[in-house]
C-alpha cells in the first residue's frame, strides 16, 4: 500500500460490522463472489449505482427484489462498462447544470463475471479505461462460465475440468493475465482481491475509492458448484489459493505493480487443488505429475519473477 | 427563421441542437458520420452547450445512450446499417427501461455483399425492438421530425426511444432548401427534458434492466412495453398537429398525395417517394387515376389512417426498398395484415421489390408498376411479387462477371 493513505482498516475488528447488502440472494451457498461483493459494497456504501453484465450476479435484482439499498442498472454481456460511461456522463451533466445535488450523486461501479470481463466485454472495458471513465469495476472471478454451468472461459486455468473441458487433463488453455491487459492500459488502479482476505481487500477498496479515474479490482472467487467443493470450505480454498500463490494478491498504480501480500513460505499447489473436483482426475484413478508438477513450476516462476524483480 | 441550403445528416444535426441534447455518444460509419462531425464542430466551438463521448462500438453507443437517458437527461445518438446490427442487442433492450431519447439513422443496405448505399433493411431490422419508427422524405421533414420525435419520445404515455430515418446518399448528402426553426420557438414546442421518476440519484434506489422469473411479469412488461407504443400513435397525431400549428409544416402519421380520388395507389416510405410523387404528376397527366400513400410512422403501426386513404382503391403497388430473403417486402406483409379482411379493401395488394443498394426506381418504372396494378385489376389475379431488374442492369452484372472470369482463368498462367 502506498504510504500517503492512512487506513481505517488496520485490523480485523476495524471491518464494517454491519452488511449493507441483503440476505436471501439466489447465490449458490459459499458464493467466493457473493462474498467480495459483501465486502466490497460495505466500504463503497450505498450511494452506488452498479452497473451489471449477463453472469451470475445479474439474478440478484430480480423483480420485484434487489438486495441493493442503492441502485442497479443491467445492461448485455458486452458493454457494462458503456453502460457506466452513460450513468457517469449523465450524472456529471446534471450536476454541472446544478439538476443534481453533489449530496444525490453517485459512485459507478461495474459488476460482472470473468465471462464478461476477461471476453466479451474487454472491449468496453478498454474503451471506457481509454476514455478516463471515472469508475470502479468489480470482477468476480469463478474460472469459468459459471452461471450457464461452468463452460471453460477466458478465465479458466490450466488443468481444470469444466463442462467443456472433460478429457483426462482437463482444460488446456491457461488463464488469461487480465490484470496484466487492464495494467497495460495505464488506468488509476488495478488490484486483485479475495473475500477470504477481507482485510486486504478492504484496504484496496477503501484505496479505490478515494481515487478518481478507472479503478479495477479483480475477486477471485471460488464457486462451490463450478469448482466442485462443499460450500463450508470456500474460505479454505480462498486462503490456499493465497497460500499456494495461485492467487497473487497485488495492486498497479503509477506504472508500478506492488504485491500486498507475499506468502512467506508458499503451500505446494497441490494442498490447493486436492480440495476441488474440477481438478480431482489430477490425482485419481493415477496422479498426473507432470500436471501437477507443472501447475507447481508455473506458480514457482511467477513468484521467481516476482522476488527478483525486488 | 433561416432558411439554408443542407443535406439530410447537417438537418439531423441540426434537430438535435435545437432541441437542446445533452448526451451524444457516438461512434463513425458511412453515410451517418458528417452528422456528428457537424455536432463536434459545434460543441468544440462552443456554440452547442452538450456532452460528446467517442465509444469503442454501436453497441456500447447504444448502452450509453440507454444509461444516460435512464440517468435524466436528454439524449441524442445516430447511426447506419451495419452500426445498427451490430448494436442490435441493446436497441432490443433499452426500450424496455422505458428511458426516452433519439437515434437518427442512416438507411444503407447490409451485407453481403458490403455496400454503402442505401435500402431499408437495416433499420426495418429494428422493426420490432420497440424502438418508435418515424421515415423521413426530404431534409426538412429530419430536422422537424427530430423535434417532433423527442415530444413523443418523451410523451407522459409513452416514454419510448424513437428511431428517426433517412436514406443514404439520397437525403444524408443530398442539399435541400432547410428552413432552420428559431431557438425560442422549438423551446415553446420542446421544453427541457423531464426524466420524471426515470433517473438515478442517491436516495432514491431505482434497479434498471432487471430480471424476471416467470412468464407473468415477462409477458406483463412485454405488453406494457407494445401499449406504449400503441399510445404513440395519438400522442404523435397530437404533437405532429401542434407542430403544424405552430411551425406551419404537417406532418400526417399518413401522408397521401393525389390519392383521395385515385383509383391505383403506389405505397412506399422514405426519399424515393419524392419520385414516386413526381411520377403521380406524369400519370396524372396521361390520365390515369394515381396517387401515393407514404405512412411516416411505422412504429406504431398507423392502421387505421392506412385503412382510410387505401380504402375503395382499386390496387396497390407496395414498393420495398427491402427484402426479406425467402419472403418478399417487408411493407407488403405489413399492409396486407392490416387490409385483409377490410369491407374496402383494394382486391390486389401487388408487390414490388426495388432501390436495394441505392438503385434507383425510374419514372416508366413506376409506370410499368401501375399497369401491371391495372392489369390484375381488371382479371382478379394479384400478380406474383417482382423484383426490379432491367436487362442494362444484367448486362453490367455480366461484364464484371466475364472480368472476375477471364482474371480467374488468365491470372493462373
Amino acid at each position: 500500500m502506498s504510504e500517503q493513505t492512512v487506513t481505517l482498516y488496520k485490523r480485523m475488528k476495524d471491518l464494517p460490522s454491519t452488511r449493507i447488502l441483503g440476505a436471501g440472494t439466489p447465490m449458490c451457498a459459499g458464493c467466493g463472489g457473493l462474498q467480495a461483493l459483501h465486502e466490497v459494497y460495505d466500504i463503497l456504501g450505498e450511494k452506488t449505482v452498479f452497473v451489471n453484465a449477463a453472469g451470475c450476479m445479474t439474478l440478484l435484482a430480480v423483480y420485484p427484489f434487489t438486495p441493493f439499498r442503492g441502485s442497479w442498472l443491467y445492461t448485455s454481456m458486452s458493454s457494462a462498462p458503456a453502460g457506466a460511461q452513460g450513468v457517469r456522463d449523465a450524472l456529471d451533466i446534471l450536476l454541472a447544470r446544478g439538476r443534481l445535488k453533489p449530496e444525490e450523486d453517485l459512485a459507478v461501479a461495474v459488476l460482472t463475471g470473468d465471462g464478461s470481463a476477461y471476453g466479451m466485454g474487454l472491449s468496453a472495458t478498454s474503451g471506457a479505461i481509454e476514455r478516463g471513465l471515472d469508475f470502479l469495476y468489480l470482477c468476480y472471478d469463478n474460472e469459468g462460465y459459471g452461471n450457464t454451468g461452468q463452460q471453460t472461459s477466458p478465465a479458466t486455468p490450466h488443468g481444470a475440468r469444466t463442462a467443456t473441458a472433460t478429457g483426462p487433463a482437463g482444460f488446456g488453455g491457461y488463464k488469461k493475465d487480465l490484470f496484466a491487459i487492464w495494467a497495460a492500459h495505464r488506468p488509476a488502479y488495478v488490484a486483485t482481491v479475495i473475500g477470504t482476505e477481507p482485510l486486504d481487500l478492504a484496504r484496496k477498496i477503501e484505496k479505490a475509492k478515494a481515487m478518481k479515474g478507472p479503478r479495477l479490482i479483480i475477486a477471485l472467487a471460488p464457486c462451490p458448484t463450478g469448482w466442485d467443493f462443499d460450500p463450508m470450505e470456500t474460505v479454505e480454498v480462498g486462503k490456499l489459493a493465497v497460500k499456494a500463490g495461485i492467487w497473487p494478491l497485488k495492486e498497479y498504480e503509477n506504472g508500478q505493480v506492488t504485491h500486498t501480500k507475499v506468502p512467506s513460505e508458499r503451500a505446494p499447489v497441490e494442498g490447493y487443488l486436492k480440495k476441488q473436483g474440477r481438478f480431482a482426475h489430477l490425482f485419481a484413478p493415477q496422479r498426473d505429475e507432470a500436471l501437477i508438477a507443472d501447475i507447481q513450476a508455473r506458480v514457482d516462476a511467477y513468484w521467481a519473477a516476482v522476488e527478483g524483480a525486488r | 427563421m433561416t432558411r439554408v441550403l443542407i443535406t439530410g445528416n447537417q438537418a439531423a444535426a441540426w434537430g438535435a441542437r435545437l432541441a437542446r441534447a445533452e448526451y451524444v455518444p457516438v461512434f463513425p460509419i458511412t453515410p451517418q458520420t458528417e452528422i456528428i462531425e457537424t455536432l463536434a464542430g459545434w460543441i468544440d466551438h462552443d456554440e452547442f452547450d452538450c456532452r460528446m463521448v467517442m465509444l469503442e462500438s454501436e453497441h456500447s453507443m447504444i448502452t450509453a445512450a440507454g444509461a444516460a437517458a435512464a440517468t435524466g437527461v436528454r439524449v441524442f445518438t445516430a447511426t447506419s446499417s451495419q452500426g445498427l446490427m451490430y448494436a442490435m442487442e441493446m436497441l432490443y433492450s433499452v426500450p424496455g427501461m422505458r428511458a426516452p431519447f433519439v437515434l437518427v439513422n442512416v438507411s444503407r443496405g447490409l451485407q453481403t455483399p458490403l455496400t454503402l448505399e442505401p435500402d431499408h433493411n437495416d433499420v426495418l431490422a429494428a422493426r420490432d425492438s420497440g424502438f418508435l419508427q418515424v421515415h423521413c422524405a426530404t431534409c426538412q421533414e429530419v430536422l422537424d421530425q427530430t423535434l417532433i420525435a423527442y415530444r413523443l419520445a418523451e410523451h407522459h404515455k409513452v416514454r419510448l426511444p424513437v428511431l428517426v430515418n433517412l436514406d443514404g446518399f439520397y437525403l444524408s448528402f443530398t442539399r435541400e432548401p432547410v428552413e432552420i426553426p428559431e431557438p425560442a420557438a422549438v423551446d415553446r414546442f420542446l421544453p427541457g427534458y423531464d426524466a420524471e421518476t426515470t433517473r438515478f440519484h442517491a436516495g432514491e434506489p431505482v434497479s434498471q434492466g432487471v430480471a424476471v422469473l416467470g412468464s407473468s411479469p415477462y409477458s406483463y412488461f412485454r405488453y406494457e412495453n407494445h401499449l406504449a407504443a400503441l399510445q404513440g400513435l395519438p400522442a404523435y397525431e397530437a404533437i405532429a398537429a401542434e407542430f403544424a400549428a405552430q411551425f406551419g409544416r404537417d406532418y400526417a402519421a399518413v401522408e397521401t398525395y393525389r390519392s383521395d380520388d385515385a383509383e391505383f395507389v403506389l405505397f412506399m416510405i422514405g426519399s424515393f417517394a419524392t419520385k414516386a410523387k413526381d411520377a403521380v404528376d406524369r400519370m396524372r397527366e396521361a390520365g390515369w387515376r394515381v396517387g401515393l400513400v407514404r405512412p411516416r410512422l411505422l412504429r406504431p403501426y398507423p392502421d387505421a389512417a392506412l385503412r382510410g386513404a387505401l380504402a375503395g382503391k382499386r390496387g396497390v403497388a407496395v414498393v420495398d426498398q427491402n427484402l426479406s430473403l425467402g419472403k418478399g417486402g417487408i411493407l407488403h406483409g405489413e399492409l396486407a395484415s392490416v387490409l385483409y379482411g377490410q369491407p374496402d379493401a383494394p382486391p390486389i395488394l401487388a408487390s414490388f421489390i426495388g432501390g436495394l443498394g441505392g438503385r434507383d426506381i425510374g419514372p416508366e418504372e413506376f409506370f410499368e408498376m401501375i399497369r401491371v396494378v391495372r392489369q390484375a385489376a381488371e382479371t382478379g389475379i394479384t400478380p406474383p411479387p417482382r423484383l426490379l431488374f432491367t436487362k442494362n442492369e444484367l448486362r453490367e452484372v455480366r461484364k464484371m462477371q466475364a472480368i472476375a472470369h477471364i482474371e480467374r482463368k488468365e491470372g493462373k498462367s
